[in-house]
């Protein structure tokens, strides 16, 4: 009762939710640690990130193994950390691409984004264009790359100022179709230089080789275009109305679109980076959130960053749980269960209109 | 002079729409902008309101350049209730008309009470307080309509811009939202579809035809039988109506002669 008070559709309460997934987020960060094809109980997973903390590393007795503890720390913690930004990230992404575009089935891998990023970021490897960017070009080059393909797409799908539909999905697809034969090509022509990021990651996404070194980019992109998008929530929302309403509303249409395009690339760019393509994520936590508190961007944008590494995390369990000891790609996943909702909410908006 | 336009030329690529466009609003005026299909209204109104970016020409707003001001600035002085009200997500009714609220909040300003009273204030305006919670995608018609008019009453402006805001509605809410405007007491640039609607609510009328201004002046001097049959090529009958004292027209059809 008191929960349905608190997601009221006409009133909801957004910081109790947010406090909520928050937790929520937190609980499924301590548990998801903990499975996988060598289970860990969250009893002993929390304990051994408690006494990572400065301090407390004396507060509990060793009740854990060597291997549970080298297990926690190596591999599940980065990869979970890692599936959380990435999550939230592609989210945001969702959002932005759908505030940009005026369109709630837009998302980085439906208009090709990813493909562009994963193209990019290949030939970025093998020609080492902005390797003097150090461990950083991968990301570079995958942003560029998404970059592009947002304002091809964007420029193609314009009809007489307005983003037709039709032409956007299908112009998604025929530049991710282009750009995944350019990552097909190179990696046939040159496997050896591609080395741990082969063909497959990038197409299926995985986030399986999680380092903590992986993390830090990521986050802090995640962590700017956030506080970035939650300043101008009011332009976002205001661009829904139609770019003619939103300049006689006060937002300098040209310049929001400008910086959306730049967030969303880069938030898409860096996340693709390192998880490859993880597809739908974008499309249906927006999707959810807006059914759960309406499309306004103050609430949209909290939400779906939370739900959406939330979501990501738990996919990615359940990727590495089905056929253990063998691990599924998360984005292999994703796609089965985001496509059927992207046909629906296809289905729907073409009857509405 | 509330509103100055000067040589307006705008194009869309293909073709001139505008071909440098003049025309003048005074305070508390309500001026009317007539014309045939595509002869420019909407273009000229848009390049007002800055939905787009005029080729070349001065536009002024309360003496000030228009196209150099900051949008927030431009929103504070002008509202605009156009014809574009889809809405591609799940917005209520309360939250539409709150966006009316944006030019004036500052970066990391949320809404607060005075804003919310605003919204109610316009929403009660309008009738349509019941609806506040309602989803603006379930509403009909004329009530979307009513919504962004209340919109533009929340963004609390004195200078509204209205691109055929009653196209498609019935006749009972074509009057409502006119009479409605008119007790406003702001001053309005309307581009109106119906020469009768202008006839009755517009002190001066300019009409467009081929993206340029060829006539102006008050209702009486303006729709007359032979320049309705210039400009839209069509016969009618103009009286004056002894009840309203404005000029009415009435079409002629084929077979039917004076």
């Amino acid at each position: 009762m008191k929960l349905k008070k608190i997601f009221n559709r006409e009133n909801p309460n957004l910081l109790a939710i947010v406090i909520i997934l928050i937790v929520l987020a937190v609980v499924t960060m301590i548990v998801a640690t903990g499975l996988g094809p060598v289970s860990v109980s969250p009893q002993n997973t929390a304990k051994i990130l408690i006494s990572q903390i400065p301090g407390c590393n004396n507060l509990f007795e060793p009740t854990w193994t060597r291997v549970e503890y080298n297990i926690v720390i190596g591999l599940r913690i980065p990869r979970v950390c890692l599936g959380m930004i990435v999550g939230a990230s592609l989210a945001v992404c969702g959002v932005t691409m759908q505030a940009l575009v005026r369109n709630n089935l837009a998302d980085p891998f439906i208009l090709g984004v990813s493909s562009g990023a994963a193209a990019f970021a290949t030939l970025g490897m093998l020609f080492g264009v902005f390797s003097f960017l150090g461990t950083y070009s991968l990301s570079i080059s995958a942003f560029i790359g998404s970059a592009v393909t947002i304002i091809f797409v964007y420029m193609i799908s314009r009809v007489r100022g307005r983003i037709n539909i039709t032409q956007l999905l299908l112009s998604g697809v025929a530049i991710s179709m282009i750009m995944d034969g350019l990552t097909q090509i190179i990696k046939l022509s040159a496997p050896n230089a591609l080395g741990l990021h082969n063909a497959e990651f990038w197409m299926s996404g995985s986030l399986a080789g999680a380092k903590w070194a992986y993390l830090k980019l990521p986050l802090i992109v995640l962590i700017i275009c956030m506080i970035f998008l939650q300043i101008n929530y009011r332009g976002l929302n205001v661009l829904l109305l139609g770019e003619e309403t939103a300049g006689a509303l006060g937002v300098n249409v040209k310049l929001l679109q400008k910086e959306l395009v730049l967030v969303a690339s880069l938030m898409a760019g860096v996340t693709i980076a390192v998880s490859g393509t993880i597809g739908f994520v974008g499309l249906m936590v927006p999707h959810f959130t807006r059914l759960l508190v309406g499309g306004d961007h103050r609430k949209v944008l909290p939400i779906s960053a939370l739900l959406g590494g939330i979501l990501v995390v738990w996919v990615d369990v359940v990727a590495r749980m089905l056929i253990a000891p063998e691990e599924l790609p998360v984005g292999i996943l994703t796609a089965i269960i985001g496509g059927p909702l992207f046909i629906y909410m296809l289905k729907r908006q073409t009857k509405e209109k | 002079m509330k509103l100055e336009v000067k040589n307006l030329c705008y194009s869309y690529g293909d073709g001139d729409a505008l071909k440098g466009i003049d025309l003048e609003v005074a305070e508390g005026e309500f001026v009317g902008l007539i014309g045939p299909n595509g002869s420019g209204k909407s273009t000229a109104l848009k390049n007002i309101y800055r939905g787009l970016k005029p080729d070349s020409g001065s536009i002024l707003l309360d003496g000030e350049d228009l196209l150099t001001m900051p949008f927030k600035k431009s929103a504070l002085k002008m509202a605009v209730v156009g014809q574009e009200n889809e809405v591609p997500f799940d917005f209520m009714v309360e939250e539409i008309v709150a966006m009316g609220r944006s030019p004036h909040k500052k970066l990391f300003e949320i809404d607060n009470e005075d804003d919310k009273y605003m919204v109610h204030h316009a929403l009660e305006h309008l009738g349509m307080e019941n609806m506040a919670k309602k989803n603006y995608l379930h509403l009909s018609g004329g009530e979307k309509q009513r919504v962004l008019i209340a919109r533009a009453v929340a963004q609390e402006s004195d200078f509204y811009i209205l691109d055929e805001p009653t196209n498609h509605l019935d006749i009972s809410y074509q009057m409502q939202i006119f009479d409605f405007i008119r007790r406003l007491n702001v001053t309005v640039l309307s581009a109106i579809h119906d020469l009768n609607m202008a006839a009755l609510y517009c002190d001066r009328l300019y009409v467009l035809k081929n993206g340029e201004i060829v006539l102006s002046g008050t209702p009486e001097e303006v729709l007359t039988e032979e320049n309705i049959m210039n400009v839209y090529g069509v016969r009618s009958s103009v009286t004056t109506n002894p009840i309203t004292g404005k000029v009415s027209i009435t079409f002629l059809p084929a077979g039917i002669n004076k």
